[in-house]
């Protein structure tokens, strides 16, 4: 017994110096967050120390200046919809190149897999703006596509790329896929192709055998993968910045005009906690998908 | 019916095609941000010639070497610190059963993973504006806690996957040749889990050196990062300095990835 709370005791202080980081570093300041969402904002940024629920009346709401009516807020709400959107459609067109991507990688023979995976991984763990500056160079008016484009005589004026919702999207989606391709890939790589062979003798079509056959083994991968590219869709800051400038908002961008320009950190506090009850939800929906649905193939 | 021998129960027709395109995109635009890295005109797009004008002009340039030593700076101790917390962390976690409160401690460590960048960059900002009020420091320090702490899952993860495959008889042999828990920990464990350490550093170094939201939002005044520098040179006039300055940092991510990448190959022979 003794032994037991001591070797609890060595566990606790092992864990200590990590469990102080990162409370003091991650999840503490986040209670700090919440706090100041019900203050009220002070005239040059900071808070008074006063309750006020105002924050979250203008997350969605806003009261118009000159006859006090309450509308709902069309600048935010579109800007959450555009989050929730773009993100959706990354998700989507990741899963779409994604998915034959991990196929082929799985049905390479077993040494060259990995090789094939690096390649995937590389330009996951190199700076995510430089990445998203490198698209940037391609699409924008003096890029590498309209260069060719002009150049070759098939537009005469370059094509509008940069500062779309084309362009964050293309962006999120080259950022995030690899994040598709990985969970995929463990869930296909351990698939057995003996029930595609079976699935063959029995005269299914290629198509058949893909969806009713291969996709349901790695159904868990699929979710996992939408999932990781939708939540850092859905809080991106970085590829909004610099493929959207300045119109094409995200919920990461208005957060952080809370911050500079706009000075209303209540606001920016509740947003922020909005942002992550919306990425909550998603992750609880995915442990939950993830719990159910373990196969025995799996 | 006798299948033909040419008959592939692995292919998906147009599979092929999709997924080497998709590592053209991956890699398109990083190789046309390298090339234009060696050109002798200003323009990102188009090619005058190579030249090694614009590496020497970052070289030259007084805010880059600032912000490349202060990215060093601020990498090197965050993963030593972050390293550190998380092999102490992995012994306690990993070879034992479930204890009380192990749901709580995996969240925490694994929290930086889960939570998005901008609002633990937010909630950074407003606790260490509080701090900075109150004690008035303003140095570096915020950023290296900041850093630690999301570095910690990345260096847990292959720390973790290493003590899990290790052979638990040594240390028992250790211990009952009277081995103080130390002494075992130093001459027996350590030696063994060492490529994981190893492997669990260089990702935090990686993940830390290419931070932007956090570091943007709890960077004092003058303190630049390279990757927050190169943010804010974005809004001006590109040359092809930031393509040289984008090169170098690749360069350090791909050898240390590809480093790791042989360190938990090797592992597994």
């Amino acid at each position: 017994m003794s032994s037991e709370t001591q070797s609890s005791r060595n566990r606790w202080l092992l864990l200590s110096p990590a469990l102080a980081i990162l409370t003091l570093a991650a999840a503490g300041p986040l209670l700090i967050v919440v706090v100041y969402s019900f203050l009220t904002p002070g005239d040059y940024g900071g808070v008074i120390w006063q309750f006020s629920t105002d924050a979250w009346f203008n997350v969605v709401a806003e009261r118009d200046f000159f006859d006090e009516t309450i509308g709902l807020s069309d600048a935010h709400l579109s800007i959450f919809w555009r989050s929730v959107r773009l993100s959706l459609l990354t998700t989507i067109v990741a899963f779409l190149v994604g998915f034959p991507t991990a196929y082929f990688i799985a049905t390479r023979p077993e040494n060259q897999r990995n090789i094939w995976m690096l390649l995937i991984m590389v330009p996951f763990w190199t700076n995510l703006l430089i990445r998203t500056f490198a698209v940037m160079e391609i699409i924008r008016n003096e890029g590498v596509i309209n260069s060719v484009l002009v150049g070759v005589g098939l537009v005469d004026q370059p094509i509008q790329m940069l500062f779309t919702d084309f362009a964050v999207t293309l962006g999120m989606f080259y950022v995030y896929l690899p994040l598709m391709v990985l969970p995929i890939y463990a869930s296909m790589e351990r698939m057995d192709f003996s029930l595609v062979e079976a699935a063959f003798d029995l005269y299914a079509t290629r198509w058949r055998v893909l969806r009713k056959v291969i996709f349901p083994i790695v159904k868990p991968g699929v979710v996992a993968g939408s999932i990781l590219v939708f939540i850092p869709s859905l809080g991106a800051y970085v590829t909004p910045r610099v493929l959207g400038g300045g119109k094409n908002l995200m919920m990461g961008n208005l957060i952080e005009l809370q911050f500079g320009q706009g000075r209303n950190w209540p606001l920016g506090a509740a947003l922020s906690i909005t942002l992550l009850a919306i990425v909550m939800v998603a992750l609880i929906f995915y442990v939950r998908s993830a719990g159910t649905e373990e196969t025995p193939h799996g | 019916m006798a299948r033909s021998r040419a008959f592939d129960v692995r292919r998906q027709s147009g599979f092929a095609f999709v997924a080497l395109s998709c590592f053209v995109l991956l890699y398109l635009p990083i190789i046309l941000l390298v090339v234009y890295s060696f050109n002798a005109g200003t323009s990102i797009a188009v090619w005058e010639g190579f030249s090694w004008q614009w590496y020497v002009s970052a070289w030259q340039n007084e805010k880059v070497q600032e912000a490349t030593i202060l990215s060093l700076i601020i990498a090197t101790c965050a993963s030593i610190v972050a390293t550190s917390a998380a092999v102490m962390a992995a012994l306690a976690t990993t070879r034992t059963s479930k204890f009380r409160g192990s749901g709580l401690v995996f969240a925490m460590i694994n929290q930086p993973l889960m939570i998005p960048e901008i609002v633990t960059a937010v909630a950074l900002l407003i606790f260490f504006a509080m701090i900075k009020v109150a004690t008035g420091y303003t140095g570096i320090w915020y950023l290296i806690i900041a850093h630690s702490a999301f570095c910690i899952p990345f260096a847990y993860m292959p720390i973790r996957a290493r003590l899990q495959g290790m052979d638990l008889n040594l240390e028992q042999a250790a211990a009952d040749l009277y081995g103080r828990p130390w002494q075992v920990f130093r001459r027996v464990t350590l030696p063994q889990l060492w490529p994981g350490v190893l492997a669990g550093a260089m990702l935090a170094f990686v993940i830390s050196l290419d931070d932007v939201v956090i570091t943007e939002f709890v960077k004092s005044a003058g303190q630049d990062t390279l990757p927050t520098y190169m943010l804010g040179q974005l809004r001006r006039v590109i040359t092809p300095e930031i393509n040289a300055i984008s090169t170098v940092l690749l360069a350090i991510s791909v050898a240390l990835v590809v480093a790791f990448y042989m360190l938990s190959q090797s592992k597994k022979q």
